[in-house]
This record gives C-alpha cells, sequence and structure tokens, in this order.
C-alpha cells in the first residue's frame, strides 16, 4: 500500500506533494461526506434519541424534547411491562433463528461447494448457477414466494399430504417447535420450576418453546437464500488448496471422508471463520422477511429485535424506546462476534495440538 | 488400520482407486451418486421459481387447488393485466428504475474517486480514513434505520428522491474492490502521464479509470443489485405512494395492506417481475457476479 507513494516522493517537490495531498482529499471527499452524514451523524443522533422522550414531533433537538436518562433502557431490559416482554420474545425468537440458521447455512453452503468443485464434473456452470441463483433475488420477492409456498394449501403441505402428513398452516402457527416435542412427550403444561421465574420478562418456559413454525419457515427460508452466497466463499477457498495435497493423502491411504475431516476442513479454517462471523451478524438482523410476512405475528413469534426497533419508532411514535432497541441489538451483535472469535479462536489451539497427537499416533502405527 | 481398509470399499473411495470391477461401482466411479445428489438438490433451488413462475400463470382457484402443477390448465395472463392496470405498479417501476441508475452512476463515480485516492495518492490521513471505512463497514444495517431516518428529516430531504439517492450513495465495499484494483495496475503508465504534465484528475479520468473497466463492472453489477434490492431504506426514507419502490410495494401488497383475499398469481405476478431484471443480468455476468460477490465479502 505505501510502495506507490514513495515511488513518487522520489521525483515530488514541496509543491507537488502538497497539490497531490489537496487531489487526495477532493478525491476521497465525496464518500468521507457521504459516510459521516448518513452513518456516523445518524449514530450521534440516535444515541440522543434513545435517551430522550422524542414523540416523532419536529426536531428532537428542540427545547421540548426532555432528557429521559436510561429510562428507555431499563424500561425494555428490567421493567417487566409490555416493553420488556416484547423484547424478551424478540430474543428468543430471533435467538433460535440465529441457532438453526447459521450452522445449516454453513454446512449447508460447504457440502454444496465440495460437492461442485469435484475436479471431474459435467454441468458444474450449471449446479453453482442454480444454487447461487436465490441469492441474487430480492428478500421481498423471495417471501412472496415462501409465504405461498408454506400457505395452508400450498406446495410444501400438498408434498407433506402425499407421505401422508397433515401440514401445518405454517405462517399462521405459533406454536413453539420444542413445546410440540414436549407435547409429545407428554409435557403439556409448564413445570411449575419454569412457569414461575422468568427472565426479560418472559417465563423460562416460553423460552424453550423453540422457534414457532412460522418461524422455522422463515429459518428454511434464510437457509435457502443465503447458501449459495457462503457457497462461493467455499469454492473460492477450495481451488486455493490445489490438487496435490489431496493426492499425497491419497497415497497415504486416506479416504473421501478422512481427507475432507483431516486435511481439508482444518485447511478451511480462515473461510469457516469468516462465514460464520458473517452469517452471525447476518442472522441477527431479520428484518425484511419480517416486514414482507407476518410483521411479528402470529401471536409475536417472528417479532425480531430489529423489526421490533422498528415498529416502536414508526408506528408507536415511541422513538426513544425505538432507538435504544436498536443499540441493544448493536451491542448484542458485537458481543456473539467477540464470543464466537474467541470459542473459535480457543478450539483451534486444541484441535492443532489434537490434530498432531493424531498425526503422531498414526505414524506409531505404521 | 483395518478400520481404512473397510472404508476402502466405500463408494466414494471407490473413485480413487477405481480398480473395483462390476456395474455398480462403475456407476460410483463415474461419480454416478454425486450426479444424483446435485441434481436433486438443483430441483430443490430451482422449482421454486419455476412453481412461482406458472403459479403467475393461473387463476386463482387453480392455484389454490393445484399449487405444485407446473403448467397451468387454464393459462391466463390475468393477473399481469391487473398488475399493469393497477398503474401503481408502473410508477414503484419507475421508481426502482430512477433510484437504482442514479445510485449505481454515482456509486461509480465515488467508489472510483476514493478508490484511487486510497490506492495511489499520498496524503495525510489516508491511513485514517482506511481504518475509518473499514469501520464503517462493520456497522449492522438494520441499526441504522431509525438514526438514518433523524438525519434524512433533520436535512429536510424526507419523501424526496435525493433522501431515496443521497445516502445509498455511501458504500464502502465499493472503494475497497475499486482500490484493490487501482492498486494492481502499474504505476509506470501514470508516471509517464505525470512528466507529461497530466493532473491528478486527469491522469485519473482518462488514463487510470478507463484501464480499471472491469472493476468498474463489477461496481456497477453489485451497485444495481443492492439498490434493486433495497427495501428498508426506502421504509423509513418515503411515505408518499407516489415515492414508492418495487421492493416497498410489493412487501406492502405481500402483507395485504392494499389488497384482500389471497390473491397468491398477482403477488407472484409481482414478484416475478420485479426478480427478471436483477436475473437478466445475473444470466448475463454470471461469472463477473460469483467472484465479485466472493471477492466483496472476503473484505
Amino acid at each position: 500500500m505505501a510502495s506507490p507513494g514513495k515511488v513518487r516522493a522520489r521525483g515530488g517537490l514541496g509543491s507537488n506533494k502538497a497539490r497531490q495531498a489537496f487531489a487526495g482529499w477532493i478525491f476521497i471527499a465525496p464518500v468521507v461526506v457521504l459516510l459521516g452524514l448518513f452513518l456516523f451523524v445518524p449514530v450521534l443522533m440516535a444515541a440522543w434519541v434513545s435517551v430522550s422522550d422524542w414523540t416523532g414531533r419536529g426536531s428532537p433537538f428542540s427545547s421540548d424534547v426532555g432528557f429521559v436518562g436510561a429510562e428507555n433502557y431499563s424500561r425494555i431490559l428490567f421493567g417487566g411491562g409490555l416493553d420488556t416482554q416484547d423484547f424478551g420474545t424478540a430474543i428468543r425468537n430471533n435467538f433460535y433463528y440465529v441457532l438453526l440458521v447459521v450452522p445449516l447455512q454453513t454446512a449447508l453452503s460447504l457440502f454444496l461447494a465440495v460437492l461442485v468443485s469435484k475436479r471431474i464434473l459435467r454441468g458444474r456452470g450449471f449446479f453453482r448457477t442454480a444454487f447461487y441463483f436465490p441469492s441474487v433475488t430480492s428478500s421481498v420477492a423471495i417471501t412472496v414466494l415462501w409465504l405461498f409456498l408454506f400457505n395452508a394449501t400450498g406446495v410444501i403441505n400438498k408434498i407433506l399430504s402425499w407421505v401422508s402428513i397433515d401440514g401445518p398452516n405454517w405462517f399462521a402457527d405459533p406454536r413453539g417447535v420444542l413445546h410440540i416435542v414436549f407435547g409429545v412427550l407428554g409435557v403439556d403444561t409448564a413445570p411449575s420450576a419454569l412457569a414461575g421465574s422468568e427472565f426479560l420478562g418472559i417465563s423460562w418456559w416460553e423460552w424453550l418453546a423453540g422457534p414457532s413454525v412460522a418461524m422455522s419457515a422463515f429459518i428454511m427460508m434464510a437457509i435457502f437464500t443465503t447458501s449459495g452466497t457462503f457457497m462461493l466463499l467455499f469454492i473460492a477457498a477450495l481451488q486455493n488448496i490445489g490438487p496435490e495435497i489431496h493426492e499425497a493423502a491419497m497415497i497415504d491411504q486416506a479416504n473421501a471422508w478422512q481427507r475432507f475431516w483431516h486435511v481439508t476442513l482444518p485447511m478451511l479454517r480462515p473461510t469457516l471463520f469468516t462465514v460464520l462471523t458473517l452469517g452471525l451478524i447476518g442472522t441477527w438482523q431479520v428484518f425484511d422477511q419480517i416486514y414482507t410476512g407476518t410483521r411479528g405475528g402470529p401471536a409475536k413469534t417472528t417479532l425480531t429485535p430489529a423489526y421490533l426497533s422498528f415498529n416502536a419508532a414508526f408506528n408507536q411514535q415511541d422513538w426513544g424506546e425505538g432507538a435504544a432497541i436498536a443499540f441493544l441489538l448493536f451491542a448484542i451483535i458485537v458481543f456473539f462476534t467477540l464470543v464466537q472469535r474467541w470459542v473459535l479462536r480457543d478450539r483451534d489451539k486444541v484441535s492443532t495440538r489434537g490434530r498432531r497427537a493424531r498425526a503422531v499416533a498414526v505414524e506409531g502405527e505404521r | 488400520m483395518s478400520t481404512t481398509m473397510r472404508e476402502a470399499t466405500r463408494p466414494d473411495a471407490a473413485v480413487a482407486t477405481s480398480t473395483a470391477p462390476g456395474r455398480r461401482s462403475r456407476f460410483v466411479a463415474s461419480g454416478g451418486p454425486t450426479y444424483l445428489l446435485l441434481v436433486v438438490l438443483a430441483l430443490i433451488y430451482i422449482l421454486p421459481f419455476l412453481i412461482q413462475i406458472s403459479t403467475s400463470f393461473k387463476t386463482e382457484p387453480e392455484a389454490a387447488v393445484n399449487p405444485i402443477g407446473l403448467i397451468p390448465e387454464n393459462w391466463t395472463t390475468a393477473a399481469y393485466e391487473r398488475l399493469f392496470r393497477f398503474s401503481d405498479y408502473v410508477q414503484w417501476g419507475t421508481n426502482s428504475i430512477i433510484v437504482t441508475t442514479v445510485v449505481t452512476a454515482g456509486r461509480v463515480f465515488f467508489d472510483s474517486l476514493a478508490g484511487y485516492a486510497l490506492a495511489r495518492i499520498p496524503f495525510r490521513g489516508r491511513g485514517v480514513v482506511f481504518a475509518l471505512l473499514i469501520a464503517v463497514m462493520a456497522v449492522p444495517g438494520v441499526v441504522l434505520l431509525i438514526p438514518k431516518f433523524l438525519v434524512i428529516n433533520q436535512l429536510g430531504i424526507y419523501d424526496s428522491y435525493t433522501g431515496m439517492i443521497v445516502p445509498l450513495l455511501a458504500d464502502a465495499a465499493g472503494v475497497f474492490i475499486m482500490k484493490n484494483f487501482f492498486e494492481s495496475i502499474p504505476v509506470s503508465v501514470e508516471e509517464q502521464a505525470r512528466i507529461d504534465g497530466a493532473g491528478t484528475f486527469r491522469i485519473f479520468w482518462s488514463i487510470v479509470l478507463p484501464m480499471a473497466a472491469p472493476a468498474v463492472m463489477t461496481i456497477v453489477i453489485l451497485s444495481f443489485q443492492g439498490s434493486w434490492n433495497e427495501l428498508n431504506h426506502f421504509i423509513v426514507a418515503t411515505q408518499d405512494p407516489d415515492l414508492t419502490v418495487l421492493t416497498k410495494g410489493v412487501a406492502q401488497l405481500a402483507s395485504g395492506q392494499l389488497s384482500q383475499g389471497t390473491q397468491y398469481p398477482l403477488k407472484l405476478a409481482a414478484a416475478v417481475l420485479m426478480t427478471i431484471p436483477v436475473a437478466v443480468v445475473f444470466f448475463v455476468f454470471q461469472k463477473r457476479i460469483m467472484n465479485a460477490s466472493a471477492g466483496a465479502l472476503k473484505e
């Protein structure tokens, strides 16, 4: 990055340098101004709104807007009322969404990448295109399609009926998947230990509900639309590995699975990390689908923090609360990204050691 | 090593050895199971779109009774006719085209200017700007919904094309793509022009930018897709029905604010039409798009 600068500095006179610096700032100014105006300043404004009682009328900086301190935040987190309940519900819904989408989309995209990266494969381009296409269509169009596929008499239920399964009315079904499983196991009502105590305004029994049937349909949609994008990242990484490593492993009589698990996967670690991080950041921001599809229903089981924040501000005119939820969501994303970084880095060391131990063991066996 | 021996008879291992006789293993060795799996998966990915297209040509009762059929029994373009008679849809499309065109052109210009400055022009504060751009890319988009509205409102550009377009021109990822490309161009070309007395902008505009055509094309494609598919910015920047773009309009259509009943053929037709431009761009520039998205995401 520094090299071109150095090259020119050699022949540059003082005035020439100054002119260049001026040109540099002129060149970069539009982007800096735009980002400052529509990213940095807005965040500062929202920070003020999140500690104010602004109702959306007039300017948030006029004198009749009051400072309320951390009241918005504490009402959401500890108030125990409807605001807390909604926030807790949204966090729960989104948490299950993240918990299922991130591992599944990562596994599926890696699987697709491995399949289409086989060295001898006719029609490779066709398959890549097929898997990637959902990623280029807008979330709105895909949601419309999903609403149709998963409606009560839709395609999915039709297919399920072929194997004599009576499909649910997906987007209108608020039952939690885990609650359904508990029901099958004979636990229909909350055990008193779980019903009594609560966290963020909802009981532990509610926390254990799992994603609702409606949310499950969104989960499948997310996996469907994002697997293609991440597949491309894995394909690029697989191409960098090169065939000679696999040939070496083959000479060592490793079978396909061993080659994948002990050779390919460790080498994909940086990409895996990228995909997991992007997945985690993306899945905490569920908004478009909810806005287009369910608006948080049925029974608030597809409510997400992003939609809740939007709804509080734009529909209920409680701007302080909306902004506060947005900042809490930001904190959650930062927190989980850091946690994931920490977990993966830690395990990396362990598994390197484990791998070396295994390699030694294999050597010994020979 | 006994496990290895046992596993060597498994199908995928046969590909490697390819000495095993018999018809089954020939099927296996030719990648048969992989193909079968790929075809099934590809069907799962493609069928929903085929069903979408065919349903948009069905009548409403048929869409409810026979949702899967790929060939409509009573072929009808009623959904599309209603969509076009319902003049709002045309208005949404026009707005989408206006916004997408201006945003794409603007991004190409500003991204390449900034990318060139970061790659080539030594100036004080370059490192800081670079670090800030990275920081900006890390801010999650939906967190900015309310903040963006606040500033758009404060600037008095709410419910205007300006408010719809200008905030979308800020595009840190595009700046990085351009910067990376400019760094790959040899400096010698510019040196010569500089000796000949050309100014910085002149060098950028008539020498370097034409050489960056592939990267510019990447920005065009990514900006087109990005702004065509953008939803939440338009939700917070406008409420005037005349300024509704396709994503916002179809989203409202889907959630039933503008219609009664299920109307699946109509909704799916609306979704099909809004997908056509991105689909065409995708199929024309497939290779570049797939490379670009992988590259942009890796940043």
